[in-house]
Formats: C-alpha cells, sequence, structure tokens
C-alpha cells in the first residue's frame, strides 16, 4: 500500500510575528513541518514498520525552502519526496488543486495531512483535494485501522469521539494527539541527503479568496498583579469577579 | 438573492448556541436571514429560530441525515443553493462546520473564509476578519465568490432576540444513502455536567502547577462555583490529569469567554493562543515572571492550593 503524505512547512509556533510592507515578514524565523503533518508523517511510517505501508511520499506545495520540510520527513523515515512549485501566497483553493493533480499521478491508496496549518489555519485543503479527487474523507483523527480495503479512523467530533469507517483511498487528515513523533536520527538525515525528490509546477488555478488588509492583534497589557497573603489575596480576587467581571456564583 | 443562510449546528436537537450568535449577526445585515436545519426529527426546533429573527426555516429531514455525514449533507445544501441561491451560506467553525463548510465550497468552487472573527456581508460579496498564526496575526479577506461562504467561531458575536417568521420551507430530499461514504460505527458521547469548552461564559483551566488529579479536583471545585468549562494546558493534559478534548490552546480548542481563569499555567506562547481573546483573564501562579502575568487582567503570584479554595470561601459569602 503506497501512503502518500501531506506536508506544509510553516513558521515554528514559537515565531514572533512581524509585519514588513503591510506582509507577514519571515526574516529570522524558524521553519519547521506543521505539528499536525509531522504526526501524519509518523502515522505513514508507523503504518510501514507493521507492513502495512510499503512506500511513504512527501508531498509539499510551496517555494524552493519547503525542501527542508521535505527533507526533514525523508529523515524520520519517508522514501521520498515531491515539491509541488507555487507561491507561497496560493489560497487553499489553490492549494488543493496543485495537490490534487500531483496526488493523481502517484495514485496512492491513503492519503495523510494534517488537519490544519498552524500558520493560516484555514482546515480546509485536505477535504478540499478529498472532493477534487472524488474520495470519502476523515477529519482529526487520533487513531486508524486498516484492513480489507477499508480504513477504521477514530476521531475528535463535536461533544464526543467518533469511530468512522470509509474504503481506501481515502484522504485522512490528523490530530496531534495520534501519535509522537519521532526526532530524524543522524543516520535518518544522512540517508535523507540521497533519498529521491521530484519537482513539479503547481497546476494553475484562480484564487477563491483574497487577503486585504493583515494587521497585529491589539496587544493585551498586563492588568493588576498581586503578591500578598493567600486570603487577602483571594479576597481582592473574589471582589474583582463579582463587581468587574460579575460572575455569577453557582 | 435570498439572503444569509445560517447552517444550524444540532446533534438530537441541541443546538449550539453559535447558531443563534450567527442568526443575530446575519440579522444586521440588512438581508432576509434564514436558519438551515438538516437531520432526523428536526422540524420542531424551527420556533427556536425564529426568536432569534429567522424570517425562514428551512427544514430538511430524512433517515440519511440522522448522523452528521458529509457526503449526504454536501449533496443536499448543494442542491438547496442551487434552487434557492442564497447570496451567503454561513457555517460555525466546529469540526463538522469546516468539514461540511469546506467541501461544499470545494464541489461549488468557491471560496471559504475559515474560523471567521468578524463579518461584513453584502450583495455578492463578504469580508471577514480570520486569526492567522494562532492569533499571532488578523487576516481580513474578500471573499466574492457566489455563494459567499465562511466558518464563524462560537462566542464572537452578541446574541439577540428578534422576532422572525420563522416560515418553514420544506425542500426536496436531494441526497440518498449511495450519497454516505462515511459510516459512523460508534460515538462516544463525552458526558460532562459542566459546559462546552467553546461556549462556555467562564472557563477554568489547570496546569502543570497542579501537581495532580488532586490539584486539578481543586481547579474543578471553582469550575463548578462558577458554571464554568473546564479547561488545561498541554502539560495537563499530556500527564493525563485531563481528556484531550480540553486542551486549550495553539493545537487544542481556542476559547473566548467572558472571563478565563489560568491556575497553575506557565502561558506559553501556544497556550495563549487558544486564550488570549477571553475579555477576562486571572492567573493565579507562584512564579511573578510567568508570561501569564502579561495578558492577566488580574493576577495573583501565589500558591493555587491556597488561594483557589480560598477564593472558593469568598465566592461563596
Ligand atoms: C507545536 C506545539 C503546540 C503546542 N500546543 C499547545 C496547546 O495547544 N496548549 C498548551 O497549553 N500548550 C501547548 N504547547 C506546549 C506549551 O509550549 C507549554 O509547554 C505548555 O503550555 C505548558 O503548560 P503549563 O503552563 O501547564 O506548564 P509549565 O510551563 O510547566 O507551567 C507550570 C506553571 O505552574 C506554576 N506553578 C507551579 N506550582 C504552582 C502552584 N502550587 N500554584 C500556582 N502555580 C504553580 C509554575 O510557576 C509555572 O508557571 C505546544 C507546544 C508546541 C511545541
Ligand atoms: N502547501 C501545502 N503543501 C502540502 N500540504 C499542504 C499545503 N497546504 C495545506 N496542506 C495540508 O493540508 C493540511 C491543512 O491545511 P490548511 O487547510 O491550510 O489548514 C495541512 O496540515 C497539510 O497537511
Amino acid at each position: 500500500m503506497k501512503v502518500l503524505v501531506c506536508v506544509k512547512q510553516t513558521f515554528d509556533t514559537e515565531a514572533k510575528i512581524e509585519l514588513k510592507d503591510g506582509k507577514i515578514s519571515d526574516a529570522g524565523i524558524n521553519l519547521i513541518i506543521n505539528p499536525y503533518d509531522e504526526v501524519a508523517v509518523e502515522g505513514a511510517i508507523q503504518l510501514k514498520e507493521k507492513n502495512i505501508a510499503t512506500e511513504v511520499v512527501i508531498v509539499s506545495a510551496g517555494a524552493d525552502k519547503a525542501m527542508d520540510a521535505i527533507r526533514t520527513a525523508l529523515a524520520m523515515g519517508a522514501d521520498r519526496g515531491i515539491l509541488v512549485k507555487q507561491d507561497s501566497a496560493a489560497d487553499e483553493f489553490q492549494r488543493a488543486v496543485a495537490l490534487a493533480e500531483a496526488i493523481k499521478a502517484e495514485n496512492p491508496d491513503l492519503i495523510l495531512a494534517g488537519h490544519v496549518a498552524a500558520d493560516d489555519g484555514s482546515s480546509q485543503v485536505p477535504t478540499r483535494i478529498a472532493e477534487i479527487l472524488g474520495l470519502p474523507h476523515v477529519n482529526v483523527i487520533t487513531n486508524i485501522e486498516i484492513a480489507g480495503g477499508k480504513a477504521t479512523c477514530t476521531s475528535e467530533a463535536d461533544g464526543g469521539t467518533q469511530v468512522t469507517e470509509v474504503t481506501i483511498p481515502a484522504v485522512v487528515s490528523s490530530q496531534v494527539s495520534w501519535n509522537e513523533p519521532r526526532y530524524p536520527s543522524m543516520k535518518g538525515i544522512m540517508q535523507a541527503k540521497k533519498k529521491p525528490v521530484a519537482t513539479v509546477d503547481a497546476a494553475a488555478a484562480d484564487a477563491k479568496v483574497k487577503i486585504i488588509e493583515l494587521a497585529l492583534p491589539p496587544s493585551k497589557t498586563a492588568g493588576i498583579k498581586i503578591e500578598e497573603d493567600p486570603d487577602v489575596a483571594a479576597a481582592k480576587l473574589g471582589d474583582w469577579m463579582k463587581n468587574t467581571v460579575k460572575v455569577e456564583v453557582k | 438573492m435570498a439572503g444569509t443562510w445560517v447552517f444550524v449546528e444540532q446533534r438530537d436537537g441541541n443546538i449550539r448556541k453559535v447558531t443563534y450568535e450567527m442568526l443575530s449577526k446575519a440579522k444586521s445585515f440588512g438581508d432576509e436571514v434564514s436558519a438551515v436545519v438538516i437531520g432526523k426529527n428536526v422540524e420542531g426546533l424551527a420556533p427556536e429560530f425564529a426568536k432569534y429573527g429567522a424570517d425562514k426555516v428551512y427544514v430538511v429531514e430524512g433517515d440519511v441525515f440522522a448522523n452528521y455525514n458529509t457526503g449526504a449533507y454536501v449533496v443536499q445544501l448543494a442542491a438547496m443553493i442551487k434552487e434557492y441561491s442564497p447570496n451567503a451560506v454561513l457555517f460555525a467553525h466546529t469540526f463538522n462546520g469546516r468539514d461540511l463548510g469546506s467541501r461544499l465550497a470545494q464541489k461549488l468552487e468557491v471560496g471559504l473564509a475559515t474560523d471567521a472573527i468578524d463579518a461584513e456581508i453584502s450583495a455578492g460579496k463578504g469580508v471577514f476578519t480570520r486569526a492567522i498564526y494562532a492569533g499571532k496575526a488578523l487576516s481580513k479577506v474578500e471573499v466574492a465568490t457566489s455563494p459567499v461562504m465562511a466558518t464563524i467561531r462560537a462566542g464572537v458575536f452578541e446574541l439577540a432576540e428578534a422576532a422572525g417568521a420563522g416560515a418553514v420551507v420544506k425542500p426536496a430530499v436531494a441526497a440518498t444513502d449511495a450519497d454516505v461514504y462515511q459510516t459512523v460505527k460508534d460515538f462516544i458521547v463525552t458526558v460532562s455536567s459542566r459546559p462546552e469548552l467553546t461556549e462556555a461564559e467562564v472557563v477554568v483551566s489547570g496546569g502543570r502547577g497542579c501537581k495532580g488529579p488532586e490539584g486539578i479536583k481543586v481547579v474543578e471545585q471553582l469550575a463548578d462555583l462558577l458554571g464554568a468549562a473546564l479547561g488545561g494546558s498541554r502539560a495537563s493534559i499530556d500527564s493525563g490529569w485531563l481528556g484531550h478534548e480540553l486542551q486549550v490552546g495553539q493545537t487544542g480548542k481556542v476559547v473566548n469567554p467572558n472571563l478565563y481563569v489560568a491556575c497553575g499555567i506557565s502561558g506559553a506562547i501556544q497556550h495563549l493562543a487558544g486564550m488570549s481573546s477571553s475579555k477576562f483573564i486571572a492567573a493565579i501562579n507562584t512564579d511573578t515572571e510567568a508570561p501569564i502575568f502579561n495578558v492577566a487582567d488580574f493576577g495573583v503570584v501565589g500558591d493555587l492550593f491556597k488561594v483557589v479554595p480560598l477564593l472558593c470561601d469568598e465566592l461563596k459569602k
């Protein structure tokens, strides 16, 4: 079974966001694999270790530097990569079209992705890919089992946990609690350098969403901070809750 | 153009508050507002939407809709959009809302602004504000494809009661069993006596400073006194003191309560991503340098094991 994983390169979650000329500046920012995608890569590698998957292919759409994210996934244990060259300003529709095109050429049995990107937080691309390819999808999974041409997925749902079955090929997006991604070993990093990565151009598509303005949120300022005996502190905090916040006490 | 549609988020007839928030907001666009409810045995819910100004309520019932499933719901909505041509369709930014919204948007080849925290809709155009980079930046986007589509974050719009006609419309059922591609094998409802995190007025959270389940109990007492939802930092979730669905932050839930109380939480940037838009923030932490104090409206430097029980006594007075 061939497993393909969609990996987006994102800013480190610690990154401080700054604007330059109305755009988000990437100067000095450490770039990482989107944390959810890292979990998807780990999930794919584990399927291979269990002899369920035979090959793990990484696909990333983005600028040349997205190659680093692909290499990291290869160092974790994936077999080969595909870089879909695309302007990083592409919207969800454009990204989904470009990725779906690359995926179609690979004809995988399972497509894994993260359920949301930590940067633009859109949570659309995997579902859009599934629709383009006419495949079933399940989002926000915390476990997957593959047997008899079916994927049984445990996923987070509104108000509970859901177990869903779909036929494969299918698109499945991950939640971080699925697994604990491994760190690439020294050996893995060396091997990754020799693993094949193909580069293709993104399929053309028009953007559907236009960014008109980027801004930083008003910075939150520190309020009152007290350091007093617990009874005094509790009294003052209680007073603030009752009179300023106006909480209702049950 | 047939106004703004609000897709109703419900499970077993329990309607999510965000549905009413969306209806309230949609009213301000000055166009017709409709609620769209799909499910099994849901017609009885219709009067609820009229209370928040729904002029029309589209009711679609059938066995195929008994469990939320993307396939059938997408086919149904796509057929209705074709028939009635709404100007805009809004979903809640819940698991189901984003799932449905993005598959439908792709089917119609239109744009979708997800996790919007502000919305302004006019004929043929929507302008939405989205919190990106986990709330570290705001992106104002324009969606001008038809219909205008977005998913809306819970808790960002005020509830406003307004009497609407609530005229029930019953569109033809377009989906069949063949459209269902996800078979729900099991649904384990999270049983809690507390409100849901993303919809709560007050959220009380415990972090590593709780030191174990005993410390979480202390925090729970405060939560119950305030009728609050319980939440936690990744440290307390990873330690197994709280269920994963209670994680607040970048890789957990984004909460938007009137009051957020952080107990024994340092205030890592990934945690702040999930709660810094709360109206009021209180923090109890032994470390005067903890970054949580930079965002707290009221900070107490102190031991939660001492301060929280005393605070409960104080509130009971
Ligand atoms: C990709 C990524 C995603 C992440 N996503 C999330 C997320 O969604 N949510 C999240 O929360 N974290 C997330 N994290 C983890 C985050 O970086 C922090 O590690 C985590 O928030 C720390 O939790 P904490 O504040 O409970 O623990 P700590 O940072 O260990 O803080 C514990 C605090 O308790 C205080 N304390 C100790 N004893 C007491 C006492 N008796 N009374 C009062 N205070 C006391 C200490 O002074 C300290 O400030 C993420 C990290 C990464 C890398
Ligand atoms: N440019 C991209 N390249 C590869 N995968 C992507 C890209 N954009 C999004 N994805 C995948 O889609 C998931 C959700 O992204 P998004 O819809 O942008 O929040 C990510 O976690 C990735 O797995």
